[in-house]
């Protein structure tokens, strides 16, 4: 069964992929989407086993031996050892669940999206082998496999990316991504063989049971486990957009809309942080390594926000929210509530892929128009995405009754903001401020795209509005379940993944214990327990107050100048960027390709040579003068000299 | 004389009552002759082929220590058989084309052909000079056979009078050696040596001028000027000859003179050989880079593939002869092969010379396109093909001999054949990618293509059976070094 749900993907991508035109358009969707849905569906019951199997164990059990399903032996080459194998324990079964979910969706739903394009069996074969690249990832038994199915993302992401390949900017940021991904890579590449190299292995059991002795060790100086998992996050930080590596995330919306719900919010992105949940035991090891995570994830939760709030690209928006949300995952973790990021990590994905595919509806129904200037009152018009949008929106910002009911963001962003403030150290407090304030933009950005796009009065090409409808049948069913997990996913998770069953659920496949940081979480004062919806609901008010009554945006730009322009040009990352690193590197290169190598290289290796042996050969084509008093005179000075040089060398 | 040498001068003996018999033959029935005797000619050297295979119980010396016949003689004569009569059924369509049906013209390769069997069965100086003589003389009727062509007529006068010179050189060389050893045999040579104090200087002078004479035969440096214009000027049939068996026969008394009588003063003519080996590398490689004709295009090819050959001379061992003998095997299958493709390129009749007349062979025929595409990858050593394992074999006898100079050489051998490579993959760049200027004539004769065909086939059949043929040359090259 967990073979199937990894690999049945594969298939459907290796079936589409190599039949090429032998199979219709229709066949292909049909093939790759069928597929996955029953890889979701073998999915679901790969979790209900895990989780039974783990609260019928109960909570004194402690940690359960994960189940592993062994496939092949990889390398065995001297004390290196490594089996392609999978394994399955609560991590893996949640992300199975997340994966194949949205997966299926986006699958179902980009029939319908993709309708007339030209190449939906490409479209579709990567988003098939884009899935078992995931799943291979988050069900993997030691860190280079994972490292495979991290590296198989990558690659498909930017394949995906740059799916319109005849668009310039499309190709630019695929490569982008990645590029700036590499640098995460290649991070995460020594920290694996750091983990070799101290530990012996790449295996996670070995590895977590080998991790008491690297306590007192030390690797060039500095504390063996926090090298460890500061090259490891850096892996993450790169994948997962995170401040400084997140450059990619935003320029990525050239993709298809399908491709940004499935890669760029909902799977993808969050393997960053999979991976630091994986590697708890060693994070909770070194504090200082944790403090780093969650500063750098405190400080992208606000960012991402502040740009989040001056964006005008529907899909902008979105994937600045994407990166704010994936920062409040990792200051999560940072603080030791991996149960928490985990929480985040499942809700987000429900919600953020709801708000992606109905942002890919509302560009649908307006011919490909995401400037949300020119949009405006279409929830007339389409009134099932709107609603569709508002619960992702509801989601996202938080809202709910205490004690009552509450969208999926809600529990889930109150348990991360609860475990900051309980932290009561100066990481886990400015992480709290932080993600307050960002809560508030959150909400506030939420609810500004909402009432531009689908509020006021339309501001675009009238032919365009004339003609906008509801999208098909095919795209909008598939979302219901989003929409249900975004409604219903928090009130009913929370228990496993940040209550009380939270031992038995996990069963040692996180770093947790009876006195951690979850536990203080639950006895936090009652007014941070209230504190992130009062500033959400504060938000979507001053929403209303900008933007419900006529456009006060442009006034809000002009007092705050400065501000805005920040905002608005995301903190000039990217103009930082390319004046220290593309074009220093782009002279560099200029320097050696035309100095290095056509100079030097070609100049004395094979042109030089070639240009000399081809002299040379004129000049000893020269001695053949077709005299023969020339050809008699060399055989004689022939003879002369070598007689001459027995008479001198050997003679004397 | 008795009757045992007659025994075992029998090749020799029915080459030569063969000889006498076509020239009566001929002179009775004029130029009509020329095929038939051609014909016959070619069966001759394959009886003669056939005796000396099944002769080798009956080593020794014979007719006054003069001649010797031991297993390397018999291998030698085998090869030089094989390759002159393929040579002269390459040619047997020129003899009605180009050769003006002269009958005389297989009878010369029946002379030269006897002139290599003497050559390489010498036991004495004078025999070698004998041999060298009928081979040379022969040869230089033939270079300059149309005699009405101002290009052959030249060709063969050069090579006549430079052939004097090094003739010359030989009997210079040998009559200084009788002088400082007072003996022309080889095994009274070699006891003059081992009974001298060390000082050999006027030996070695002398041997230097023999060694001149010979490399003069096998075209090395710098003793090589002939090579291109006589290549040129010749017939590509007569071209083909001079090319196989000469070299062949020459290369194979180079081994038995110096490994034989001098084989205690192998430390000094390895130096000479080693620099001759060299030069003829350098310059064969570099030379043939800027030719346009493809006949002078092979001489520097084959002044190249001397130098390769002369490696395993210069080492000197065992391995170093087995190493010579199979190169040499190799190349003349090569040769021929590539020969009898050069002859097929004709338009209205008239032989064409230029490498661009190659251009876009594939296309008008595929099959001599293969087997010139093989001949091409095997000249520039590349595996599978015979050619790599002949380089194999000298450059690994000189890596195992182990002395600086012939590592050395081995390194420049291997860095030259880079250079090599060009040309050879030039002319496989022209049949197959470049467009075809005219079309050449579509006729062409059996013998060409069989001859193209059966040397294409050798190049991978001896890959194969590359053990059989180490094995014979293990066994052959035993013989001069027991003594």
């Amino acid at each position: 069964m967990y073979f199937a749900i990894v690999f049945l993907p594969l298939f459907g991508a290796l079936i589409t992929g190599l039949g090429g035109k032998r199979l219709s358009m229709r066949a292909a969707q049909v093939i790759t989407s069928s597929f996955l849905v029953a890889a979701a569906i073998l999915a679901t019951y790969a979790f209900i086993g895990v989780v039974q199997h783990n609260m019928a164990a109960g909570e004194g059990h402690g940690a359960i031996e994960p189940i592993k399903v062994q496939l092949l032996t990889w390398f065995s080459s001297g004390d290196f050892k490594l089996d392609w194998a999978l394994r399955i324990d609560t991590l893996s079964a949640v992300m199975f669940i997340v994966v194949t979910y949205v997966s299926s969706v986006v699958h179902i739903y980009s029939i319908g999206y993709m309708e007339g394009d030209q190449g939906v069996r490409r479209f579709h074969t990567y988003l098939s082998l884009f899935t078992f690249a995931m799943l291979m990832l988050v069900s993997s038994d030691n860190l280079v496999q994972l490292f495979f199915g991290w590296e198989g993302v990558g690659v498909c992401s930017y394949l995906l990316i740059g799916y319109y390949y005849h668009k310039d900017s499309a190709n630019q940021a695929a490569m982008k991504a990645f590029i700036v991904n590499r640098v995460g890579d290649f991070g995460f590449a020594l920290g694996i063989f750091a983990t070799f190299l101290l530990v012996g292995s790449v295996d996670f059991d070995v590895i977590f049971h080998g991790a008491e002795g690297l306590k007192e060790q030390s690797l060039m100086g500095f504390d063996a486990v926090t090298v460890i998992c500061l090259l490891l996050f850096i892996g993450a930080m790169g994948k997962s957009a995170q401040l400084g590596l997140h450059t990619w995330l935003p320029d990525a919306m050239e993709g298809p809309t399908p491709v940004s719900a499935l890669i760029h919010a909902a799977t993808m992105v969050t393997a960053g942080v999979f991976l630091v949940c994986r590697m708890s035991p060693l994070f909770e090891m070194s504090p200082f390594a944790s403090d780093v995570v969650t500063y750098v994830g405190a400080a992208t939760a606000l960012f991402a926000a502040t740009v989040g709030m001056t964006q005008f690209d529907i899909k902008r928006v979105i994937a600045y929210s994407t990166c704010s949300q994936l920062g409040y995952m990792f200051f999560a973790a940072g603080v030791g509530a991996y149960g928490g990021a985990m929480f985040h990590l499942m809700t987000h994905a429900f919600f953020k892929a709801l708000l992606f595919l109905g942002a890919g509806s509302v560009i649908h129904a307006l011919h490909h128009e995401q400037d949300m200037r020119k949009m405006g009152g279409i929830w007339r018009k389409i009134p099932i995405t709107y609603t569709y949008m508002v619960i992702g929106s509801l989601a996202l910002a938080g809202v709910g009754i205490p004690g009552v009911f509450g969208f999926a963001g809600f529990y889930s962003k109150d348990a991360i903001l609860e475990s900051a403030y309980a932290a009561h150290s100066l990481a886990g407090n400015t992480a709290f401020w932080f993600g307050i304030i960002a809560a508030f933009m959150t909400a506030f950005y939420s609810w500004r795209l909402l009432l531009l796009t689908f509020h006021g009065t339309y501001r675009g090409d009238k032919h365009t509005f004339d003609h906008a409808h509801e999208s098909p049948a095919v795209m909008i069913v598939p979302l219901a379940l989003l929409a249900l997990g975004a409604i219903f996913a928090g009130l009913y998770a929370y228990e496993w993944f940040f209550g009380h069953d939270r031992f038995a659920f996990f069963a040692g496949a996180i770093a947790q214990d009876h006195h951690d940081i979850v536990d203080k979480a639950h006895h936090v004062p009652e007014w941070v327990k209230l504190a992130p919806l009062v500033v959400g609901l504060a938000g979507i008010a001053t929403a209303y107050l900008v933007y419900g009554f006529g456009n006060l945006g442009p006034m809000l730009s002009k007092m705050f100048m400065p501000l805005d322009v920040l905002f608005r040009n995301k903190w000039f990352f990217d103009e930082i960027y390319d004046a220290i690193f593309v074009r220093p590197a782009l002279a560099i290169g200029r320097f050696f390709w035309q100095v290095g190598d056509i100079k030097i290289i070609d100049g004395l290796g094979p042109n030089g040579i070639a240009g000399r042996i081809a002299a040379g050969a004129r000049q000893i084509a020269r001695l053949q003068t077709g005299y023969i008093y020339h050809y008699a005179f060399a055989m004689l000075i022939g003879v002369v000299v070598f007689a001459t040089y027995y008479l001198l060398v050997v003679g004397l | 004389m008795t009757h045992l040498d007659l025994i075992a001068f029998a090749p020799e003996l029915l080459m030569a009552a063969a000889i006498l018999v076509f020239i009566l033959f001929g002179a009775f029935t004029g130029d009509k002759a020329a095929r038939p005797v051609a014909i016959a000619a070619v069966v001759a050297m394959l009886i003669a082929a056939f005796l000396v295979a099944n002769q080798g119980t009956d080593d020794g010396n014979f007719f006054n220590n003069l001649v010797a016949i031991n297993d390397f003689t018999g291998a030698a004569k085998i090869l030089i058989l094989l390759v002159s009569a393929a040579s002269l059924f390459l040619a047997l369509p020129h003899i009605a084309r180009d050769i003006n049906k002269r009958f005389e013209f297989p009878l010369l390769y029946l002379f030269a052909t006897l002139g290599m069997m003497i050559l390489v069965s010498a036991q004495d100086l004078m025999t070698l000079y004998l041999g060298l003589e009928l081979m040379s003389l022969s040869l230089y009727v033939l270079a300059a056979l149309r005699r009405e062509l101002v290009r052959a007529s030249e060709a063969g006068l050069k090579y006549f009078v430079l052939g004097a010179l090094s003739s010359g050189m030989i009997l210079y060389g040998s009559s200084i050696i009788y002088g400082y050893s007072g003996a022309t045999n080889f095994d009274l040579i070699a006891g003059a040596l081992t009974a001298s104090d060390g000082n050999n200087i006027g030996l070695l002078v002398g041997l230097v001028f023999v060694i001149a004479g010979l490399a003069f035969k096998v075209s090395a440096v710098p003793f090589h000027m002939w090579t291109p214009d006589v290549y040129q000027g010749a017939p590509a049939a007569v071209t083909a000859f001079f090319a196989g068996a000469p070299k062949l026969a020459a290369m194979m008394v180079f081994v038995r003179v110096l490994v034989g009588p001098f084989g205690d003063l192998t430390a000094q003519w390895q130096q000479v050989i080693a620099l001759i080996s060299m030069a003829s590398m350098i310059l064969g490689a570099f030379a043939a880079l800027n030719q346009r004709n493809i006949k002078r295009l092979m001489a520097y090819s084959s002044i190249a593939n001397m130098g390769y050959a002369l490696i395993g001379l210069a080492a000197g061992t065992p391995e170093g002869v087995q190493g010579l003998m199979a190169y040499m095997t190799i190349y003349a299958v090569m040769t021929l092969g590539t020969f009898a493709v050069i002859m097929l390129m004709r338009r209205e009749d008239r032989p064409l010379e230029n490498i661009e007349d190659l251009a876009g062979l594939i296309n008008q025929k595929p099959r001599m396109a293969a087997a010139m595409i093989i001949m091409m990858f095997s000249l520039s050593g590349i595996p599978p093909l015979a050619g790599f394992f002949g380089k194999l074999m000298v450059f690994m006898a000189a890596i195992n001999e182990g002395s600086s100079l012939m590592i050395a050489l081995a390194v420049v051998g291997a860095l030259t054949s880079v250079v090599a490579a060009f040309y050879y993959l030039r002319i496989i760049k022209l049949m197959v990618f470049d467009p075809q200027p005219d079309e050449l004539d579509h006729k062409d004769a059996r013998e060409w293509s069989i001859t193209a065909g059966v040397a294409a086939a050798l190049l991978i059949v001896l890959t194969l059976g590359f053990q059989h043929l180490h094995a014979w040359f293990v066994g052959a090259s035993a013989v001069l070094f027991t003594g």
